[in-house]
Formats: C-alpha cells, sequence, structure tokens
C-alpha cells in the first residue's frame, strides 16, 4: 500500500469512526502501528486533519439553524473577505460558498431560538456586504455526515448457514 | 364409503424414497445448527452470508418495480434487460462475449444454476470431478442427477488451490465434468492466472466440461484476472456461474446467472422452464439496479471484508491455529491440529465453553478434517470478541 491509499484509508476508517484505535487500523490495514501513528500526525500537520468531533443526537438544548445569506461581493477579495468575517462568530458552526439564488449557506447555533434571531438581526444582517438573510430552523436532524440516525431494525441472520 | 378406523401406518421410508436419495447424507452442521440456535450469547462466525443490509438503491429498485405492478413471469431465460446487463459486466470485468439472447440464463441462485447445467449433461455413471473442501451442494447435486461425483483432495500447502497432478490421478475415460469454486467456500481460496491456465490445459487435454462457480469472484482480495472461460479454447467448454448474493449482500433475493455454450444453456433452461419458470421477477430488478448503480457500494464492502480478513488471520496465526492469507471470499480456514481434536469436538466445545459457532471442516468434505471455517461476514467487534475467547480456549486444549 502506497503512502497515498494509506492515508486514504485511515481517513476513510476514522470518518466512521473517530475512536477507533491506532492498533485496529493497523491490523486492518496490514501495516505496522507506527506507520499509522506517522501517517496521522502528518495528515494533521498538513491540515488534512482539522480535528476529532463526536456525532450526537442531542444537540445539547441547543437551537441550530441555516441561514442563506445574499452578499454584495468586494471588488479585489470576492466573497472571501466578508465570508472570513463572518466565521470569526463562535455562532456559525459551517459555512458554504454556495451557487443559486443566495451566496453564502451559514449553519448557525444558539440557546434559544431568540437568541439565534438576535444573532442574524445584530450581528449577521449588520455585516457591510451583507444583502439579504433568511433563517430556516432546524426542526429534527435524519442524517449527518452519511450517517442515518434512525437506526433500522437489524434482521437476525440464521445463526449458521453453509 | 369405508374409513378405516386404525391408525394410519406410514410405510418405512425405505420403500418410498429413491435409492439414489437415501443415500445422500443429511448437511454435517444440521445437529450443530440445532444446538446453535438453543443457546444465548453465542457470537457466530458460521454465517456464510453478509451482514450488511442489501445496498438500499437495490432494495428501492425492487419497492419501485412492486409499485409499477411488475410481478408477473419474466422470459425464461430472465428478463431481457437484465441479461444484457449481465453479458456488458461480464465482458467488461471478466473477459468474454456471450449474446443476451441464447447465452445466458438467468436462475434462482448459483445453486440452481449448477443443478440445471449437471442434470443437463450428465448420464447415468459419468463422473464429476470437483475439489475439496468444498461447498456442500456439489456432490449431492451431481449424485441427484445420477452421476458420480468424485472429490480431489486440496491441502493447505498449496494454499488449498487444486493441483493438476490430483487431478489427473482422479480422471477417467467417464469423466465429463470438472466443477471448479475460486474463491472458494469454505477455504479462501483464490487462483491466479497461472492456475487457470494449468487447470485449462488440463481440461482441453481430457476434452472436459468445466463448471465454474464464480460467486465470491467480486469479493476477490488478489489482482483480478479474467475468468477461467477467457482462455483460448475455453469458452466453448465453460459455464460460468455468478449472482448477486454474496456481493451484494442479496442472499434472500435468489438471483444469479449462467453463462455458457448455447447447447448447454438451451438444454438448461429446458429443465428451468419446466420447474422454475423464472427467477422472481422484483429480485431481477434489484439486480439490475446491482449492476448499473450499486459499484460504489460492493466495493466498500469488499474493502471492509478485506480489512477484517487481514485482522482475524492475524489473530488465528497468533493464536497457533494457522491459516493462509485467503484470497476471497469471507471465509477463513485454520488448522485445529495444535489442540489434539478433530473439527467436530473442536466447534461442539467451543461452543458449548465459550458460546463462539465456527463450521467444522469436514462438513465441507473428508479432507477439511483438521480445519474448521470461520466466517468474517460479521462485525469487527464480535471478530475481536470471538478470537479472544477462541483464545483462551486453545490456551486451555492446546496440544502435550
Amino acid at each position: 500500500m502506497n503512502w497515498q491509499d494509506l492515508c486514504d484509508s485511515i481517513l476513510a476508517l476514522m470518518k466512521r469512526d473517530a475512536r477507533i484505535s491506532i492498533q485496529e487500523i493497523a491490523d486492518r490495514l496490514d501495516v505496522p502501528a507506527s506507520e499509522v501513528t506517522k501517517a496521522l500526525s502528518e495528515m494533521e500537520a498538513q491540515g488534512r486533519i482539522l480535528g476529532y468531533t463526536a456525532l450526537t443526537m442531542e444537540e445539547e438544548n441547543q437551537t441550530r439553524a441555516i441561514i442563506e445569506v445574499q452578499i454584495q461581493p468586494e471588488r479585489d477579495s470576492g466573497f472571501d473577505a466578508i465570508a472570513q468575517r463572518i466565521c470569526k462568530f463562535d455562532e456559525v458552526v459551517s459555512a458554504y460558498l454556495v451557487s443559486g439564488r443566495y451566496d453564502l449557506h451559514l449553519e448557525v447555533v444558539g440557546n434559544s431560538l431568540q437568541d439565534v434571531a438576535h444573532f442574524v438581526a445584530s450581528k449577521l444582517s449588520t455585516q457591510p456586504g451583507v444583502k439579504s438573510c433568511a433563517t430556516l430552523f432546524l426542526l429534527k436532524k435524519y442524517k449527518e455526515l452519511g450517517i442515518e440516525l434512525q437506526k433500522e431494525e437489524n434482521y437476525e441472520r440464521l445463526q449458521v448457514s453453509m | 364409503m369405508n374409513v378405516s378406523k386404525s391408525p394410519c401406518k406410514e410405510p418405512s421410508s425405505s420403500s418410498r424414497v429413491a435409492p439414489h436419495i437415501q443415500d445422500i447424507p443429511k448437511s454435517g452442521i444440521r445437529k450443530f445448527f440445532d444446538l446453535v440456535s438453543t443457546m444465548r450469547d453465542v457470537i457466530s462466525l458460521g454465517i456464510g452470508e453478509p451482514d450488511f443490509v442489501t445496498p438500499w438503491r437495490i432494495r428501492e429498485a425492487m419497492l419501485y418495480s412492486l409499485q409499477k405492478g411488475y410481478t408477473h413471469y419474466t422470459s425464461n431465460l430472465g428478463d431481457r434487460r437484465l441479461r444484457e446487463v449481465i453479458c456488458r459486466h461480464f465482458r467488461q470485468r471478466y473477459g468474454g462475449e456471450y449474446s443476451p439472447v441464447n447465452q445466458c440464463l438467468v436462475t434462482v441462485g448459483v445453486s440452481e444454476g449448477l443443478d440445471l447445467a449437471v442434470r443437463a449433461v450428465i448420464c447415468p455413471g459419468d463422473e464429476v470431478l470437483y475439489h475439496e473442501p468444498c461447498y456442500v451442494s456439489y456432490g449431492p447435486t451431481v449424485a441427484m442427477a445420477h452421476g458420480v461425483p468424485v472429490s480431489v483432495r486440496t491441502r493447505a500447502e498449496h494454499d488449498f488451490v487444486v493441483q493438476v497432478e490430483d487431478l489427473e490421478k482422479a480422471v477417467t475415460p467417464r469423466t465429463k465434468v470438472l466443477m471448479l469454486n475460486y474463491p472458494n467456500n469454505p477455504t479462501g481460496a483464490g487462483m491466479t492466472w497461472e492456475d487457470k491456465e494449468k487447470v485449462a490445459e488440463f481440461a482441453i487435454r481430457h476434452n472436459l466440461l468445466v463448471f465454474s462457480d464464480e460467486i465470491y469472484e467480486d469479493l476477490s482480495y488478489i489482482p483480478r484476472s479474467p475468468s477461467i472461460a477467457a482462455i483460448p479454447g475455453m469458452a466453448e467448454r465453460t459455464v460460468v456461474f455468478n449472482g448477486f448474493s454474496k456481493a451484494y449482500a442479496m442472499t434472500g433475493m435468489r438471483v444469479a446467472y449462467a453463462l455458457g455454450p448455447r447447447d448447454i444453456i438451451d438444454a438448461m433452461m429446458k429443465i428451468h422452464q419446466y420447474t422454475i419458470l423464472c427467477a422472481p421477477t422484483p429480485c431481477q430488478f434489484g439486480a439490475i439496479e446491482a449492476l448499473q448503480g450499486a459499484e460504489k457500494e460492493r466495493e466498500a464492502m469488499r474493502r471492509e471484508y478485506e480489512q477484517r480478513r487481514n485482522v482475524i488471520v492475524k489473530g488465528f496465526n497468533a493464536l497457533g491455529l494457522t491459516c493462509f492469507m485467503p484470497r476471497g471470499a469471507f471465509y477463513v480456514f485454520p488448522c485445529i491440529e495444535s489442540t489434539d481434536m478433530k473439527s467436530t469436538e473442536f466447534a461442539e466445545r467451543l461452543l458449548e465453553e465459550e458460546r463462539v459457532a465456527v463450521v467444522p471442516g469436514d462438513a465441507f468434505g473428508a479432507s477439511g478434517e483438521g480445519f474448521v471455517r470461520c466466517s468474517y461476514a460479521t462485525g469487527m467487534k464480535e471478530i475481536q470478541e470471538a478470537l479472544a475467547r477462541i483464545g483462551h480456549f486453545v490456551e486451555r486444549h492446546r496440544k502435550g
């Protein structure tokens, strides 16, 4: 397995279960554990791995909303400068530049509905270059990071079959 | 109307059941299976089917076919579109041109296909060579067609690949067919291109038909090589069997196919037409989706099996239950000689003492004695726990 394939395989395993042990990765990929450690350190240093997080059903009583933001791009920096400025707020947990009828797709969290609404009204929509904001509160989470949150009932296979 | 008052007496089965069926033994693991099903907290490495659910896009295609009311017979050969997709898929992946019109038959599992093929060509007394350990149906399928099953032993020292020297010892003027199954259930053995060339040369020299059961071919962990049917001189004497059960996790759907020479496919179709009619129609729609849209899902499952294989092989070798690195399927076949137990005793005591189910190697033929089949079509946590339990067991029962 070449280095690139090793890194890709490690990432694929960790995206599925970030708590997988180094030894299990090594056993699965049939490589020494030291190689896995080295690959992980390298990917962290390169910024290919930015961090490790828990995927939860609960939002810790937080309110989450998608904000569709229309922006007036700036002459030299386009959308980047204002997007980076918006990303500085802790309330913004993800931000994407998208094609279509609006420009920035943000995910924003707050302690309550009012909290998010206040952030949008007072901080986001008042940013220079922001033309409009539409707020869509998330009601229920069905799938995140490729993982379905409502598990299918397991069908029990025959205990022994040929 | 006279009604007898005396209790109904059944004639003894020996007088009613045909002798050649009486002579076929029941599957060797039946008793074992009954025992497992009464126990709780068993980790089973005895399951010969995927632990993945059939990919959603395949299930969705089947649901759609039901919604549209596609619930009638298809052509006896199978749905025309499915046959076209099968022939294209096979050409691209394994080489060889087959006509969807008359060289492809959709069957209810590979087992049905093999049964049809054997019945289509075997006259009473004709001999069929097959390598052992092997899937449990080969010998009985031949015997049920009044043929003579002739097993050829394969050995751990050859990673369970059948050797031409051994085939030469078993071939006679009555030999008509050689059955192959690589990647192999139960050993996980696989054939390289060189292995296939040697066996092909043998088959051509003895003018044998070859029935190649390639159901695990899409779960191969060595570089893919063309089918044995693609070797010059082989297409006209080879029927290839493959299906959707293993690689697409569709065991319960019962869809498979046979590709081969026109005369044999036509003869197989005749038997199929009078017995089965056609494979279930919604399942055939699922099969189309499998070949056209589920390559990514199939590859993800294959990769997961490959990684589990690495873990389980390392684990068994560390316990002193030596096994070679399987080239395909989802089985390992560790040698248990270090415990001084026969396969059946090993499996029964392991189940009783540690609650781990494995299948005794001799269930797959006498040459499987001294081995057990362990399936890694189960989750990694279960595999790791099973290895730990087997470790305790082996520690207590090590020879000497």
